[in-house]
């Protein structure tokens, strides 16, 4: 596999800090572009703000970098303006459940053609560490440290009530899975979306050390402590306790937006 | 044991986390000056642990040519 061929090589070495799992999701991605054989100019990968957000700089296809939580709004007017077009969005979990929540969940409900995935390393990182919506209870961020009082949002489960055709869940540590799940989730018509487990050593793991500091260690705690949904179901709330459950949560034909939009434009045309 | 593969570090792109060194299963990779080197390429399996999992890009596995080997 030729990563070089997809990438704007002049803006390489990337800014990710070292040991981050963000560049372990683009390597994903690419794989499975490469695997569907699409086309460079038919494939439009777009973001909001955050390190996520940084990920169009590096490829080679049509991209678009947007404003923070936003990617989803300017990524639908592509897809309705071109249908034809593979629409990516890359997303952090503050970029896509904070400031880009409302945008996430009416994507799922209108069933919206576009392929999401979720870089959830569970912390704001570009911005120095402040706690997202999904920093789980007690953990630590800069704007939490005596530990975070409040519940995170579990996005699969998010994206499973608001109506999306495709939800899935993996690791970083585990690429077969997350190269499966991303793959099947471009075949999938409709809003998809994967939620793939990052590492932010620099801003989450330096200040919640006891599930890895260095990106090696995260990666190693992910490899240790990741049960698949099927055997999580079978088990308890404190048997889950710091576990990662991944899997496949959605996988539903069902008509989508752009097909829907083409009945209403044909009913008016009739009138 | 074969040499099967070239396994080629980009040293311009690496970042030194060392996930290499501790995920190749045939410990074919050495910190060398900060960065990552493919010290013993002939033990490698061509398994792609390493080059899948370089967040840096900087880790190429390929078969070796008739001539290569
Ligand atoms: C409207 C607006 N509000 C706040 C910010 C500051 N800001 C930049 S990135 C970011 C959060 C990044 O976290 P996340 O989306 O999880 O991505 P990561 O950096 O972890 O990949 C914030 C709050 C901004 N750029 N724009
Ligand atoms: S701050 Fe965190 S998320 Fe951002 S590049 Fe560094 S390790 Fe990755
Ligand atoms: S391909 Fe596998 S065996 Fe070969 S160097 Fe990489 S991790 Fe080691
Ligand atoms: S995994 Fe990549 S960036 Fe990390 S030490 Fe190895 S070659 Fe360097």
């Amino acid at each position: 596999m030729d990563y070089l061929n997809y990438l704007r090589q002049d803006k390489m070495p990337h800014i990710w800090c070292d040991g981050c799992g963000h560049g372990i999701i683009l390597k994903s991605i690419l794989r499975v572009v490469d695997q569907l054989g699409w086309e460079k100019n038919n494939i439009a990968l777009v973001s909001g703000i955050g390190c996520s957000g940084r990920t169009p700089g590096y490829v080679d296809f049509n991209t678009l970098h947007t404003t923070h939580g936003r990617a989803i709004s300017f990524a639908t007017g592509l897809k309705l303006a071109n249908p034809k077009l593979h629409v990516i969005v890359v997303s952090g979990d503050g970029d896509a459940t904070a400031i880009g929540g409302n945008h996430f969940i009416h994507a799922a409900r209108r069933n919206l053609d576009i392929n999401l995935i979720v870089f959830n390393n569970n912390i704001y990182g570009m911005t120095g560490g402040q706690c997202s919506p999904t920093t789980k209870t007690t953990k630590k961020a800069t704007t939490t440290p005596y530990g975070n009082p409040d519940s995170a949002f579990d996005i699969s489960k998010l994206a499973e009530a608001a109506g999306a055709s495709y939800v899935a869940r993996s690791t970083t540590y585990h690429v077969a899975k997350l190269d499966k799940y991303i793959k099947d989730s471009f075949l999938t018509k409709g809003f998809s979306v994967v939620e793939a487990y990052s590492s932010c050593p620099t801003s989450y793991g330096k200040m919640n050390k006891e599930t890895g500091k260095t990106g090696l260690q995260m990666l190693m705690y992910q490899k240790d402590n990741t049960v698949p949904l099927q055997k999580a179901q079978k088990m308890t709330q404190a048997q889950l306790e710091g576990k990662f459950i991944t899997g496949v949560f959605v996988e539903k034909d069902k008509p989508d937006y752009t097909e829907n939009y083409a009945k209403v434009i044909q009913t008016a045309k009739q009138q | 044991m074969k040499k099967n593969y070239n396994v080629i570090v980009n040293q311009k792109w690496c970042k030194s986390c060392e996930i290499c060194v501790a995920i190749c299963p045939k410990k074919v990779f050495d910190m060398d000056n900060f960065y990552a080197a493919a010290n013993r390429p002939e033990d490698c399996i061509g398994c792609l642990l390493c080059e899948k999992l370089c967040p840096d890009f900087a880790i190429e596995v390929r078969l070796k040519t008739e001539k290569e080997k």
